[in-house]
C-alpha cells in the first residue's frame, strides 16, 4: 500500500498538482463546488424520506429527478479528489487519519446510496414513507455528514 | 473606507474575537459548520435555480418548489451567516484585506440583487407560468445567474484561505 500511494504521488498527475501553485486550490475550490450539488442532491431525498419536504409527491419522484445531479456530482467529486489526493499522496494523505476515515465514510455511503436506499427509494411507497424510510433518511444523512467532515478534519489533522 | 478598517482592527481586538482565533477547537468546528451548512443553503438553492431553468422537479408547481424548499434554504441561510459572522470576527483585518473575500462579498451582493430582480420581475406573473414545466425566459436568467453567482460565492469563499497577493489594506 504504502508503495502505491508513494507511485501516485510520483506520478505526472501528482506532480503537476503539487508543483503549481494554483492548481490545488482550484481544484479543491470545484471540488467544494461538487460538495454543495451533492448536497443538495442528496438532502432533498433524505428529506423527503423522512417526510420533511415534497409531502405530495412521492420518494421515487424526488429521487428520480434528484438522481442525475447525485450521480454527476459523485463523478466530479471523483474527477477533482483524485487529482487533489495524487498531489500529497504519500507524504499527507497515506499517514492523515482523517482522510482514511473519509474515504471508509464515503465507500459506506455511495454503498448505502445505491443499494439500500435507491431500493427503499424507487420500491413500495407504503415502505418508503413507513419507519425503514425515516430510518434510510437519517442513516444517509449522518453517513454523508461523516464524508464532509472528515474532508474538513484533513486539513487541520 | 478607512472606517471599515478601523471597525475591524477594533474588533480583531475584542476579547471575543481573540478567542475564537487562539482556540484549538473553534475555529476547526465553526470552519465544519459552514461546509455542511453549505450543503444545505446553495445545495437546494441550486434545485430551486434548476427548477426555475425547467430542468428539474418539472412536474412540481414552481410555487410548491419555493415553498417546500424555502425553510430549509431559510435555515442553512442562518447558518451560513452566523457560521460567517464568527469566521470573520476571529481575524477581520485579514479578511477585511483578503482579495478573495472582496470578490466573495461583492459576489453575494450581486446574488442578492439578482433574487430581488427576480422577485419585482417575473416572479411577479408566476400565475402565468407556475405549473408550466418550460419556464420563461426571464426565470431561466434568474436561475442561471443565481447559480452562476453562486458558484462564485463557494469558489472564491475556499480561495480565502491563500494569501497569494498582498493584503489589500
Amino acid at each position: 500500500m504504502p508503495a502505491v500511494f508513494q507511485w501516485i504521488e510520483h506520478s505526472w498527475l501528482g506532480t503537476s498538482v503539487n508543483n503549481s501553485l494554483w492548481a490545488f486550490a482550484a481544484i479543491e475550490s470545484l471540488h467544494l463546488l461538487a460538495l454543495a450539488v451533492i448536497g443538495g442532491a442528496v438532502l432533498v431525498v433524505d428529506l423527503r424520506l423522512l417526510g420533511w419536504v415534497f409531502p405530495r409527491q412521492t420518494v421515487a419522484e424526488v429521487a428520480r429527478d434528484a438522481r442525475p445531479w447525485l450521480i454527476g456530482s459523485v463523478i466530479g467529486m471523483i474527477l477533482t479528489g483524485v487529482p487533489l489526493m495524487a498531489s500529497l499522496a504519500f507524504s499527507k494523505y497515506y499517514t492523515n487519519e482523517a482522510f482514511w476515515l473519509k474515504m471508509y465514510f464515503f465507500l459506506a455511503a455511495l454503498l448505502f446510496t445505491f443499494t439500500i436506499r435507491q431500493r427503499v427509494a424507487f420500491g413500495d411507497p407504503a415502505r418508503a414513507n413507513s419507519l425503514i424510510g425515516k430510518t434510510v433518511g437519517i442513516v444517509s444523512v449522518l453517513l454523508w455528514s461523516g464524508v464532509g467532515i472528515m474532508g474538513r478534519g484533513i486539513g487541520f489533522y | 473606507m478607512a472606517f471599515f478598517l478601523h471597525f475591524c482592527q477594533w474588533l480583531g481586538n475584542t476579547p471575543f474575537s481573540t478567542a475564537i482565533r487562539e482556540s484549538i477547537w473553534w475555529y476547526p468546528i465553526i470552519e465544519s459548520v459552514h461546509v455542511l451548512g453549505l450543503c444545505l443553503f446553495v445545495g437546494l438553492l441550486l434545485l430551486w435555480d434548476l427548477r426555475l431553468l425547467g430542468v428539474t422537479l418539472r412536474g412540481v408547481a414552481v410555487s410548491e418548489v419555493w415553498a417546500r424548499l424555502i425553510p430549509w434554504i431559510s435555515l442553512g441561510a442562518v447558518i451560513m451567516v452566523m457560521s460567517g459572522i464568527l469566521l470573520f470576527v476571529s481575524d477581520p483585518v485579514r479578511f477585511y484585506g483578503n482579495v478573495f473575500f472582496r470578490i466573495k462579498a461583492f459576489g453575494l451582493f450581486l446574488a442578492l440583487l439578482n433574487a430581488l430582480a427576480f422577485h419585482f420581475g417575473i416572479e411577479r406573473r408566476l400565475v402565468d407560468w407556475d405549473t408550466a414545466p418550460e419556464t420563461p425566459r426571464a426565470a431561466k436568467l434568474a436561475g442561471g445567474f443565481s447559480i452562476a453567482l453562486w458558484a462564485i460565492v463557494v469558489m472564491t469563499g475556499r480561495l480565502v484561505a491563500y494569501n497569494w497577493f498582498a493584503p489589500l489594506v
